[in-house]
């Protein structure tokens, strides 16, 4: 019944039109935001389909001639396609190992009164103000250490990306699953609760059902934080397990930078990420409103 | 939603518990059978260990990822941890206050340097942020009611937000470049505003290219949560503001601008910190070689971290980076939470 209220409250229509100031400045506000927002886009889309001598001389609006071309070169320059599956890797372990975390924390957070709750919450969520240079050096010392003692390789290893970037969204991705989960009727857990099932049932028959488009959205978060960290890959990883974030580096060698293909490149690993967002960023917006943003 | 989680129900109760955990033992049948009235389920479990199991993978995690490191790193920051000891850093020798004193020493050159790069922070967040959030406050504000065009306009504007943060920055570096970039196209070739098509990625113009492109990738996200945010003033308001006789700017500022105060309140901390301590636009724009005017903390940190290997100077101004802003955000926090209560009273 909430979301009924909601749904109509979303759409503030006035009865009567708004006046032309109104109408004006929205006009050329989103105009000039629209310029300022599409602009490199814009710059990235063209740049990507010309050939390599319209990059390196003067910058044209218009390319002189369209070409595929860098958009087969890119393969061939670097080894893109290595460091697509890496960060694939990465990004879709840290994602779905990050969700299932958070699932189980949120769940306890939420339907539980526990000693130590409040301590949890504040330190997870403050967790997220640190500077990340702050426990770069030392997590970097860590994993060379383990490494040197136990033989686990963390450092350089695909593995020890994963376990740190999972918990980059984790503080954001509980903070908001609690909020969601929040939302949804006790009664209805409980109900399962009384039925027989134990309270992993309740989590996983009632309430993670319920959350879907949440969870969608912190997915969402956890994926593009992973896909896009630069700091600790440029750190943390070697020759076999680069990602994208320091792989595409490699377009600019000592006498040339390859604008065309990095744009085609620049463009290709954005695809992914760009096109979830948007599709899902509904679920964002939901989730943030059915959430702590009040 | 609701009828899906309902239907789920009534299945049979076996089904549910085989993949259970542990703890589900205590609480099975014997509650079912008892049905009361009130069942009192979450306070009976609540005491037992269950809440913590579910805890346990994100406690594990954080303890290994976030706290140890912390507190290995106000450890290192006590020693003498150059590149002879990086392979073996229980052997570095304790050092007592050394490495705080060398960064806080504003007249020798590490400490000036420190300080510089903080004072270019600092400014360059104060800008940054209130730019940010003024457009996204803008965005919001004007895209609340319906119009043409609108889910179009919204994709457009969250697009550099989610863009993957190298994508934008490489574009931007070459929208900025001095012979073949946009900026000077427009600038120079076109608008013949400048003799010499100037230079964006060095000298003090560095500074504003950090600004534009930050406030590029920031103000999405702003736009984005006061978005959710207005979907939560109850429609009835503004209803009950027009038949009173109130236009819509005056609906703007005595309506929607006071309800959002509480996520602004987030909101701008939230950019403040990220903006403060981010790495990602002037090392991906600069590299190693950061120029001057746009020389910001975390790259200053990393670069005199790896560029020397002495990790204990560069864990001691990390720390010092850390006391900072949790000074800065409890000041915060109290200040804003005092106006907002002495508001209410």
């Amino acid at each position: 019944m909430a979301d009924t209220a909601r749904a109509t409250g979303r759409a503030r229509r006035s009865p009567t039109a708004p006046p032309p100031s109104f109408v004006w400045t929205r006009r050329v506000v989103l105009t000039l935001l629209s310029l300022f927002a599409a602009a490199p886009i814009y710059v990235m889309l063209s740049s990507s389909l010309k050939p390599l001598r319209d990059v390196t001389g003067e910058f044209h609006w218009l390319p002189s001639g369209l070409t595929i071309r860098p958009y087969i070169d890119i393969w061939h320059t670097i080894p893109l396609a290595h460091y697509f599956v890496n960060s694939l890797i990465v990004a879709g372990c840290a994602t779905l190992l990050s969700v299932a975390v958070a699932i189980f924390a949120a769940y306890a957070v939420s339907r539980y009164r526990f000693r130590g709750r409040r301590v949890f919450t504040v330190t997870v969520l403050s967790t997220q103000m640190f500077p990340g240079i702050l426990f770069l050096l030392p997590l970097f010392l860590l994993f060379v250490n383990i490494g040197n003692t136990t033989g686990v390789a963390l450092y350089g290893s695909r593995g020890g990306l994963i376990l740190t970037y999972l918990t980059f969204s984790l503080p954001f991705s509980i903070w908001m699953l609690v909020g969601y989960f929040d939302s949804i009727p006790r009664g209805l857990d409980e109900a399962a609760l009384i039925d027989g099932c134990g309270p992993a049932g309740a989590l996983f028959r009632v309430v993670v059902p319920a959350a879907v488009p949440g969870i969608v959205a912190v997915a969402v978060y956890a994926f593009m934080t992973a896909w896009g960290e630069v700091l600790f890959a440029s750190v943390m990883t070697n020759k076999t397990t680069r990602t994208l974030a320091v792989g595409l580096q490699g377009y600019a060698t000592q006498t040339e930078v390859y604008w065309n293909q990095l744009m085609a490149a620049s463009l290709v690993v954005s695809v992914p990420v760009v096109a979830g967002f948007l599709l899902l960023q509904r679920f964002l917006v939901a989730g943030l409103t059915a959430g702590s943003v009040k | 939603m609701t009828t899906t989680a309902t239907g789920n129900v009534p299945p049979p109760a076996g089904a549910g518990e085989a993949g259970g955990t542990g703890g589900t033992g205590k609480s099975g049948p014997g509650a079912r059978r008892s049905a009361r009235r009130r069942p009192r389920l979450p306070g009976r479990l609540g005491r037992g260990a269950l809440p913590y199991l579910f805890l346990l993978p994100a406690l594990v995690l954080e303890l290994l990822i976030h706290l140890t490191p912390m507190v290995v790193g106000v450890v290192m920051s006590f020693r003498e941890l150059t590149r002879l000891y990086i392979h073996n850093w229980g052997e570095a020798p304790w050092s007592g206050l050394d490495n705080y004193r060398v960064a806080v020493d504003f007249d020798g050159p590490l400490g000036e340097s420190l300080l510089h790069s903080f004072l270019v922070t600092c400014l360059f967040t104060v800008v940054s942020v209130g730019l940010s959030w003024l457009l996204g406050t803008a965005a919001a504000v004007l895209m609340q009611d319906r119009f043409r065009g609108r889910g179009l306009l919204r994709a457009l504007f969250l697009t550099p937000y989610a863009l993957p943060v190298y994508a934008a920055v490489i574009t931007w570096a070459f929208v900025l470049q001095r012979d073949n970039g946009m900026l000077n196209h427009i600038v120079h070739d076109q608008l013949g505003l400048t003799d010499q098509p100037p230079f964006w990625l060095i000298g003090d113009n560095a500074f504003f290219s950090l600004v534009v492109i930050s406030v590029w990738r920031n103000w999405p996200f702003a736009f984005l949560i006061l978005t959710a945010a207005l979907q939560n003033i109850p429609r009835e308001v503004y209803e009950a503001a027009q038949i009173d006789g109130a236009g819509v700017w005056q609906q703007i500022r005595r309506i929607t601008l006071p309800s959002v105060r509480p996520v602004n309140q987030v909101l701008v901390l939230v950019l403040f910190l990220w903006t403060f301590n981010d790495f990602n636009v002037p090392y991906l724009l600069f590299g190693k070689a950061a120029p001057d005017s746009a020389d910001l903390i975390s790259v200053h940190i990393y670069d005199s971290s790896f560029g020397t290997w002495n990790f204990g100077y560069g864990s001691a101004m990390s720390v010092l980076l850390l006391l900072f802003l949790l000074l800065v955000t409890a000041v915060y926090l109290v200040f804003t939470s005092r106006g907002r209560r002495a508001e209410d009273g």
